[in-house]
C-alpha cells in the first residue's frame, strides 16, 4: 500500500500518524507539504492529520482547505482514492466541503483529551472493514473543537445511509447525534475526531486504530 | 473607488454558542443580571476597491460565502462604506 500524509504549517500529528500506518499496514508513507501542487503516483490512502493548521486561525481548517494541495486532495477523491481526515484533517475535509457539516466549539468548552469508547456503527465502509464484527473500539479524542454539527435534514441523510462510522458511547463534546466520524457518499473519504493515530498498539493503550489503516490496505 | 468594507459574522440562531453563554454568565456574576441573548462573533474589516459600492458589496458577499463565513453554521452582515 501507498499512503501519503499531508503536512500543513501547525500539523502536530503528521509524524504520529506516518508511524501508525508503517506500524500497523507496513506500507510506504510518503509526508507531502501543504505546498505542493503533485501528489505522489498511485496513492491508495491520503491522511489529513491533527494539529493546528495555521494557528486556527478564522476557523479551525478554514485556511487548510485552501492549500493548494488540496486541490488534489479533492482530485484524488474523486477519483476513488482513501482519504482520511484525523481530528483537524476532519474539520479541514469539512470547510473543503469534502465532508458535510462542520465542527462547533465543544459544548463544555474544554479541550478534551481523554480515551473515548467508540461504537463502530458501520462495519462495513473501507475503513472498517478489518473490525470484522466488533461494534467497539477505543481511541484517544484530543480537539476543543470536535462538537459535530449539521441540519437535521443531513443528520437524517448521514444516518439513513449508514454514513455515521463511529458514534461515542459517553458523548465528549455535545456532538449531533453522538457522532465521532462520517464518510462521504461514496464512502472512500472519512473524518473523525477520535485519533487511530494514537491508538496502533497495545503500549498506546488500545491498538484498536491499527484495524482502520489495515481496513484501508484491505481495499487497496 | 476604495471603500471600507466591514463584515459581522455571528453562528446563526439555534447553533449552541457556548462562548456566548459563558460571557453571558460571567456578566451575570459580575451583576448585570439584565444581560440575555449574549453571542459572540467576529468582525473583519479591510479596504476593498470596486466601480461602486453595489459592486463592492456583491464582492464582499461572494468573499463571505466562499471564505469570511461557513456557512453551515455562520451568518453574516455586510457593511460596505
Amino acid at each position: 500500500m501507498k499512503a501519503a500524509v499531508v503536512v500543513f504549517p501547525g500539523s502536530n500529528c503528521d509524524r504520529d500518524c506516518k508511524v501508525a500506518i508503517e506500524r500497523s499496514t507496513g506500507a510506504d508513507v510518503t509526508m507531502v507539504w501543504h505546498g505542493e501542487t503533485v501528489l505522489p503516483a498511485g496513492l491508495d490512502l491520503i491522511v489529513l492529520p491533527g494539529g493546528f493548521s495555521y494557528g486556527d486561525y478564522l476557523r479551525c481548517g478554514a485556511m487548510a482547505a485552501l492549500s493548494p494541495v488540496m486541490s488534489e486532495v479533492r482530485a484524488a477523491a474523486i477519483r476513488g482514492v482513501a482519504v482520511a481526515g484525523i481530528c483537524n484533517g476532519f474539520q479541514i475535509l469539512c470547510e473543503a466541503g469534502l465532508l458535510p457539516g462542520a465542527l462547533l466549539r465543544n459544548a463544555g468548552l474544554k479541550y478534551v483529551c481523554k480515551p473515548v469508547k467508540l461504537e463502530v456503527t458501520n462495519l462495513q465502509t473501507r475503513f472498517t472493514a478489518a473490525f470484522g464484527s466488533r461494534r467497539e473500539a477505543t481511541m484517544t479524542v484530543g480537539n476543543g473543537e470536535g462538537n459535530y454539527f449539521a441540519d437535521d435534514a443531513t443528520l437524517d441523510r448521514l444516518e439513513g445511509e449508514g454514513r455515521i462510522v463511529f458514534r461515542y458511547r459517553d458523548n465528549p463534546n455535545g456532538s449531533a447525534r453522538s457522532i465521532a466520524g462520517i464518510v462521504n457518499d461514496k464512502g472512500n473519504v472519512l473524518g473523525m475526531m477520535p485519533h487511530p493515530d494514537r491508538a496502533f498498539e497495545g503500549e498506546l493503550g488500545s491498538s484498536d486504530g491499527a484495524l482502520l489503516f489495515q481496513s484501508v490496505m484491505a481495499s487497496a | 473607488m476604495t471603500m471600507k468594507a466591514t463584515v459581522h459574522v455571528f453562528l446563526k440562531p439555534g447553533v449552541l454558542d457556548v462562548q456566548g453563554k459563558a460571557v453571558e454568565s460571567a456578566l451575570y456574576g459580575l451583576g448585570w443580571s439584565g444581560a440575555a441573548n449574549v453571542r459572540v462573533g467576529r468582525v473583519i474589516e479591510f479596504d476593498i476597491d470596486a466601480a461602486d459600492r453595489a459592486t463592492a458589496d456583491a464582492e464582499v458577499r461572494a468573499m463571505c460565502d466562499k471564505l469570511l463565513a461557513n456557512p453551515v453554521i455562520e451568518g453574516y452582515r455586510v457593511d460596505v462604506a
